[in-house]
Parts: C-alpha cells; sequence; structure tokens
C-alpha cells in the first residue's frame, strides 16, 4: 500500500494550551492518496480547526497540546514556517468557504493565480501566464483571457470558487483541504462545483480533506467519512457503510435530521379563510438622479399567490431569485412598486405608515440570523413585549405572555430576564418566534429562518413551527433555498428565478414531478438526492420496498 | 442532543463603566494619565481655596520674578502670581473643553439620529454639515468671536459649533449601519414609532463611540481655547485662562520663560491624559479596535 498522504494521530488541540478547554480531543484520521476524506460535524465540532492545525494555520491561542500530524510521511505539526509556507501550495493547499472574501478585491484574479506560481517556480511570465489559463481551463471556466484580467467582484460566486480552486491547485498538491467551499453557492453552482472536484480529482489524483456539515454533500463526494461532535470523533466509516449502518446514536440522529427530498404527505385542503393574498406585486429598484433613471432592475414582477389559514406555503429560489425582495414587501420593511397584499381582506400595499399600523400585528417576521434578530443590549423579555406594548396591552398582561410564549417554544418562562448573548443559536431563533407570536399574528413570514442553523436543531425548529401552526392555525409563508427543508414543511410551494414565478402548485406536484426546466435544475442539483438518509438506504431501494 | 438541552450560559457581561475601568488599571501609562487629569481637574475644581496669592492682583514692584519660595513659579509682567493664575486658569479651560464636548455631542447626536433615520432629512441637513464643515475650524470660531464679541460664552459657542458636524456623521453612520439590522426590522414589523426605535434600538449603539469622540473634543476645545486665547480672540484677559496667560506672556518670554513654559506643559499633559484616556475608553469598548492596535 501506498504512504498516506495525511496521517493525524492522537491530535489535540487546546485554547490556551489548557487541559479543560480542548477543541480537538485525540483525534485519528488517515488519507489515501486520491482519496476524498469528509469530516462532518456541525458548529462546535472541531473540524474547520483541525484543518487549520494541518494547514499550520492555528489562530494564536490555541495550541497543539498532543498528537502528530504527517504528511507524505514526512511530519509537519512541528516544522519550521518557511518549510510549512513552502509546504502550503506545493503539497497542500486550501479552498475557503467564502471566495469573496478569499480574493483579493483589488487585483485581477488572473495575477493573484499567477503570484503563486511566481513564488513558487521559477518559470518565465510567458510560460506562468500559459500555465494559468491552462488551470482556469481545466476548473471549466468560460472566457479565460477575459477572466484573466478580470477583479473578484466582476464574476458570479461560483466563478470566484474556480479561482480559488484553480489557486490552489495549480502547483498540483497531493492534498486539498476544503472548508465547506460550496456552503456559501447556490445550490445549481455547488452541484458544479462538487462534479469539478470530483473530476480533478480522478484526472490530478488529488486527495481531497472535505469539511461539511451537510450530509447531502457528503453522500456525494466522499470516499471515507469522519464524524466530529464537540472535538470528539464519534465514528469513521466508509461513506456507503456509514449512511446504511451508522455505529453510533448521534450519527444516526444526524442521518434523521436530514431533511428529506421527498416532500411530506399533502394536508387536506379545507378551503380554509384566505389570509394573504398578492396580485401582480412588483419591485423595482431605480438607480439615478432626480432627473433621469438610470437604470432599473426588477427584483420582483408580477407576483401572485394565495396563503389559506393554517396552510405554509414555501418560497424557493436561488439568491437574486427575489424571494426576499417578495419578503420585505409583504413585511413594509420596503415599499412595493405596484401590485396588491391583501392581509385578511386590506389591501396593506400603498397604506401610509399611521393607517398601516393597526394592520401590523397580523403579520409578522422571523429572520435568519440569529445573532442579530435580537437587540443584544436588551433582555428577550423585552424584545417579546415590545409589540403587545405598542398595541396597547398592559405590561404586566404583557410579561405574563412572554412567559407563556417562551414555554411554548420550549424555553423556561424565567429566561425572559437574560440577554440574548446567553442563548445559543438555535434558542434565540425560538425567542424570534415567540416574539413574533406575541402579537397573535395570522400570517407568519419565515425568510430563510432555519437555514443559519445546524442540522438538528433546524429539525426541531421546523417540528416547532409545524406544531405551532397546528395549535394557532398560523398561515406561514416560508423562504428557503432548500428544497428539502420546503419539502418538508410547505402544502404549496412557488419556484421563483429572476423575481419571476416559474412554478406555483402542491408541493406533492412540484417538487415530485416538476415542470419548469429551472426546477428540475435545481432539483437535480440538490446534493445528496438520491439516498433517503432517515431510512439509511438509496431511495431506489425505497421505492422497491413500496 | 435536544438544544434545549444545552446549557443557557449565565454569564453576564460586564458594565461598560466595568470595561473602561478594567482597561484603566491594566495600563500604567494609562494610570499615570488618569492620575495627572484627576491631579488637574481637582486642583481646577478646589482652584479658589489652593491659591496661594489672589491671581489677579497686580503688584508691580515684583514684575517677572523667577521662581522663589514665595511665588513657586515666579510672576507676570504685572506681577501677578504665575502659580495661582495657572491653576485658576484651568477652570475656564477645563469648562470650556468639557461644556464643548457635551454640547457638541448632545446636538450632534440628535441631529444625526434625524440624518441617519429619516431619509428625506438625511439629503438636506448633510449637505448643510458638509458646508459646516468645509470651513476651518479656527477660522470658524474667530468669526464667531469677532461677531458677537469675546466672552465666556461666545467662546464656548464658537468652540463648539464647528465640532458638531464631525459628531453627526459619526452618529449618522452608525445608525445607517444599525438601521439594517434584523432587530430594528423587526421593530418595524412590531409596529413600533421612528421614536421607540430611534431612542430603543438605534441610541444605544452609539454611546461607545460617542464617550470616545467626546474626550476628543473636550481635549481639542482645550486646545483651540488657548489658541484663540493667544491670538486676543478669545476670553478677556483679567479672568486667566491657559491660553492668554500664554498670549500675554509672549512679549515677556525671554526674561521669564515660565510665564509661556508651565501654562503650556498644564495643557499638554491636560489633552495628552485625556486622549490617553480617550484611547482606553475606545479600546475597552471595541475590543476589536483593540487587537488591530496591537498588530499594527
Amino acid at each position: 500500500m501506498n504512504k498516506p498522504v495525511l496521517d493525524i494521530r492522537g491530535l489535540r488541540i487546546a485554547l490556551d494550551g489548557r487541559a479543560d478547554q480542548e477543541l480537538v480531543k485525540g483525534l485519528d484520521l488517515t488519507i489515501q492518496p486520491g482519496e476524498t476524506m469528509c469530516l462532518v460535524g456541525e458548529s462546535g465540532s472541531g473540524k474547520s480547526i483541525t484543518a487549520l492545525a494541518v494547514m499550520g494555520l492555528l489562530p494564536k491561542a490555541l495550541k497543539m497540546t498532543a498528537g502528530r500530524i504527517e504528511l507524505l510521511g514526512e511530519t509537519i505539526h512541528n516544522a519550521p514556517a518557511p518549510k510549512l509556507r513552502k509546504l502550503r501550495t506545493t503539497a497542500m493547499s486550501m479552498i475557503f468557504q467564502e471566495p469573496m472574501t478569499a480574493l483579493n478585491p483589488v487585483a485581477k484574479v488572473g495575477r493573484q493565480i499567477d503570484e503563486v506560481l511566481e513564488a513558487h517556480s521559477n518559470l518565465g511570465a510567458k510560460e506562468r501566464k500559459r500555465r494559468v489559463l491552462e488551470m482556469m481551463e481545466s476548473v471549466h471556466l468560460p472566457e479565460v483571457e477575459r477572466i484573466y484580467r478580470s477583479y473578484p467582484h466582476q464574476l458570479s460566486g461560483g466563478q470566484r470558487q474556480r479561482i480559488m480552486i484553480a489557486m490552489a491547485l495549480i502547483m498540483q498538491p497531493q492534498l486539498l483541504i476544503a472548508d465547506e467551499p460550496t456552503t456559501a453557492l447556490d445550490v445549481t453552482t455547488q452541484a458544479q462545483t462538487l462534479s469539478l472536484l470530483r473530476e480533478l480529482r480522478e484526472k490530478q489524483g488529488t486527495a481531497v480533506l472535505f469539511i461539511t456539515h451537510d450530509m447531502g454533500v457528503v453522500a456525494d463526494i466522499a470516499d471515507d467519512v469522519t464524524v466530529m461532535k464537540l472535538g470528539e470523533v464519534m465514528e469513521a466509516q466508509p461513506t456507503e457503510q456509514l449512511l446504511r449502518h451508522p455505529r453510533t446514536d448521534y450519527t444516526r440522529e444526524l442521518l434523521k435530521a436530514v431533511p428529506s427530498h421527498v416532500p411530506r404527505p399533502p394536508r387536506a385542503d379545507d378551503n380554509a379563510p384566505v389570509v394573504l393574498q398578492t396580485q401582480a406585486l412588483t419591485k423595482v429598484y431605480s438607480q439615478g438622479g432626480w432627473l433621469v433613471k438610470t437604470r432599473e432592475t426588477v427584483a420582483a414582477k408580477e407576483v401572485a399567490f394565495t396563503l389559506r389559514k393554517g396552510r405554509t406555503l414555501g418560497i424557493v429560489g436561488e439568491s437574486g431569485s427575489g424571494k426576499t425582495t417578495v419578503a420585505r414587501c409583504i413585511m413594509r420593511l420596503i415599499d412595493p412598486t405596484s401590485g396588491t397584499i391583501e392581509i385578511d381582506g386590506t389591501d396593506i400595499a400603498t397604506l401610509p405608515p399611521r393607517e398601516l399600523k393597526p394592520h401590523r400585528r397580523k403579520f409578522q417576521i422571523v429572520f435568519q440570523d440569529p445573532m442579530r434578530s435580537l437587540n443584544p443590549r436588551i433582555e428577550v423579555g423585552q424584545s417579546i413585549i415590545e409589540g403587545p406594548l405598542n398595541f396597547g396591552v398592559p405590561r404586566k398582561q404583557a410579561m405574563a405572555r412572554a412567559r407563556e410564549l417562551m414555554t411554548l417554544v420550549d424555553l423556561p418562562a424565567s429566561a425572559v430576564d437574560r440577554f440574548p448573548h446567553q442563548f445559543s443559536g438555535g434558542q434565540r431563533q425560538r425567542i424570534a418566534i415567540a416574539r413574533a407570536l406575541a402579537m397573535d399574528p395570522e400570517v407568519l413570514v419565515a425568510d430563510e429562518a432555519v437555514s443559519a442553523l445546524d442540522v438538528s436543531v433546524q429539525a426541531q425548529v421546523l417540528r416547532l413551527m409545524a406544531d405551532l401552526q397546528a395549535k394557532l392555525g398560523l398561515g406561514i409563508l416560508f423562504i428557503t433555498h432548500d428544497l428539502g427543508v420546503a419539502a418538508q414543511i410547505c402544502d404549496d410551494v412557488i419556484v421563483m428565478q429572476h423575481g419571476v414565478i416559474v412554478e406555483y402548485g402542491p408541493a406533492g406536484e412540484v417538487l415530485a414531478t416538476p415542470q419548469h426546466p429551472y426546477t428540475k435544475a435545481l432539483i437535480e442539483a440538490a446534493p445528496g438526492r438520491h439516498w433517503d438518509f432517515a431510512n439509511f438506504r438509496p431511495f431506489s431501494e425505497s421505492r422497491q420496498d413500496a | 442532543m435536544t438544544d434545549t438541552a444545552i446549557p443557557i450560559d449565565r454569564g453576564d457581561r460586564p458594565s461598560t463603566l466595568r470595561k473602561i475601568g478594567e482597561v484603566v488599571v491594566s495600563s500604567p501609562m494609562v494610570m499615570l494619565a488618569a492620575v495627572l487629569l484627576a491631579i488637574i481637574v481637582l486642583a481646577s475644581i478646589f482652584a479658589p481655596w489652593i491659591v496661594p496669592h489672589d491671581p489677579g492682583r497686580l503688584s508691580p514692584s515684583v514684575r517677572l520674578r523667577g521662581p522663589d519660595s514665595t511665588f513657586w513659579i515666579g510672576t507676570d509682567a504685572f506681577g501677578r502670581d504665575l502659580f495661582s493664575r495657572v491653576v485658576m486658569g484651568g477652570q475656564i479651560s477645563l469648562a470650556v473643553g468639557v461644556g464643548a464636548a457635551i454640547v457638541s455631542v448632545a446636538a450632534g447626536l440628535a441631529l444625526g439620529l434625524l440624518a441617519g433615520y429619516i431619509r428625506w432629512l438625511d439629503a438636506i441637513l448633510m449637505r448643510f454639515v458638509d458646508g459646516l464643515m468645509a470651513i476651518p475650524n479656527i477660522l470658524l470660531a474667530i468669526a464667531i468671536v469677532s461677531l458677537w464679541g469675546a466672552g465666556l460664552w461666545t467662546v464656548l459657542i464658537a468652540i463648539t459649533i464647528p465640532e458638531i458636524p464631525r459628531v453627526v456623521r459619526l452618529v449618522r453612520s452608525v445608525v445607517l449601519s444599525a438601521r439594517e439590522e434584523p432587530y430594528v426590522e423587526a421593530a418595524i414589523a412590531a409596529g413600533s414609532s421612528s421614536w421607540l426605535i430611534m431612542r430603543r434600538h438605534l441610541l444605544p449603539n452609539t454611546v461607545a463611540p460617542l464617550i470616545v469622540q467626546g474626550t476628543y473634543i473636550c481635549a481639542s476645545a482645550i486646545l483651540v481655547e488657548a489658541i484663540l486665547s493667544f491670538l486676543g480672540a478669545g476670553i478677556n484677559p483679567e479672568t486667566p485662562s491657559w491660553g492668554n496667560i500664554m498670549a500675554e506672556g509672549r512679549l515677556f518670554f525671554q526674561i521669564n520663560p515660565g510665564i509661556i513654559l508651565w501654562p503650556g506643559l498644564v495643557v499638554s499633559v491636560t489633552i495628552l491624559s485625556i486622549n490617553l484616556l480617550g484611547d482606553a475608553v475606545r479600546d475597552a469598548l471595541d475590543p476589536r479596535m483593540a487587537k488591530r492596535g496591537i498588530d499594527r
């Protein structure tokens, strides 16, 4: 057998080198040439820190306290800085989650790749340029000459990530470390990037350490999987073995929490009253001076839908599809350019602030980012009662209701006196839901409300929302980029592209038998869609059973 | 595995004052600055009881004396005790500094909140502020003093007005970024009035940068007051201030250098101390800035 590309034994990393602050607790990991190893875990599992340790890029506060890291049979965890510098890019390199911040915004991308060659080879300028263009072609960038001369902001997210990959692979390293490289990308771009990584592995034989939280991605790309939780390795198995026969409860829970792409059974359409209806809702952003409007961007065009009491309507689409614009128009956080928004029979699209206020309590919103959706300076209880106080509810009564709501979202009632930083992300999102519910709304708009959460927490919050809907008869407008989440929670689904609805219908029909090519492409691109994670087998086998 | 099982962190974050206190204690430089400033402030407040001589009494017989046991740092051209004058002068200088800081921060805060939160007001207010900022501070101050005549209040106003635009810009930029926060949008969705949103969700974000800006304005105002007095456009000469003591001493500098040296030294130490404390407060309130400072 060949020498492994990467061999980690008993790796321990601790904050300030303190034994009680260990972030990685004895990690063993081996990657063979040409193998893709996925390191999976939720936030705080220590997976990214492990990658940084291999690259020799640990932040100063973190110390490696024990263990050994070998790259191609050479010990590197105690290598001197100049040697490590040489090893990076020639023997190992890394790509990051956010390609916009990983590239220098004021240098042309071709030059940035060239820099790597310049530093690590003694080729002439002409030869270097030829090599760079060749590399850019091999990561399937179009019009390489033009892109060579482009700045990062002139490229799309997917193109930027390709540049990062080109930069990482130009010295043909044996090991590529990819830290959540597709998390910030749209699902179709993600699919392209994953297939590119697969192709490069086959062509160049690069071994990949792929860090992700997404089991779908794991099913698509990994040969072997190591599951981590709070710094400890839970288990390590070949991918199919792991997906079929997880050894630990944690992995089992993790797999069960993955939202399935098969739509849940539809609920009876009971012709409940309409709580939200839009017609020809349009939002145009125009730039320009007082006299001439220079550029117009249509963010949403003639969006029309109906939401009934107690039902969930999903809006899915990639970034720039206009789904969030629609949500913000409905909340009247921005003013729609034209069209109507009827809430409980009243058109609120053009109401001036004073007349709008009495209607505000009927529709509430939950945002994506749990870190920013609560004012960090005031107790969560105060945040919850702000709305009711605005509508004249006495403080005592509002506070009593806030305590009730906290219990309703599975948090202790006494926690109303605490500040947002004292809660975890999932807990904060529950509080944000409690705040929305404090107004007794008829419509709840959830704008990517579970996208920033770990998959197990995400499953809990989704369950909570479904329970609340059943109890309170809420109409939920659920905005998401994740088709799996949409399939699990929605009765009806709208697919948006470039501000326009391309498909609208019952979730079962739209997601199972899509008509529009864009919907098909979206579903096609969803990672791990062939795998029925919750039942530990591929869908092909599930269907045979049925 | 359940989310609720995750223990809720009970740790409280330290209060603003406590954080400032910790930074002051942790650095000997800042500690020294705090002690020096405390001495200067206390001496100014209790000046009437401290001064060994009447700072206004003219004694032509002892003109331009050097330091001795009666007049610790000598006398000026009219035979007035320099030490007493410098101590008394602190009252005016510090009053102007603190007054200018408080008034310009208060005015700038109000205008900045309005400009940042109310879109249509923004354009109008900011053009006016830009106009004000285009005129050099000292020039504007001299113009105001020559328009209304010298005096404590005019000087205070003349120093305060040019400082306001900077505060407005600072508050506006903080408000502009804070108003995009989801918690502010949630408050809009909850039907909160603009007034409530400004007071509850936007104003607290401005406190830390304003405390820092306030210290800088205080230091700058003391300096501008000294400059105005030195140029003869400041507080009238009977009332001692650090600036006009130096102004009067200009001609007799060669006979008794102490006339300029001592008030100049006190001004320098005061401003240096205030600036050091301002930096410390900034580091205490914004840990990211502090880290960047060390890296540099």
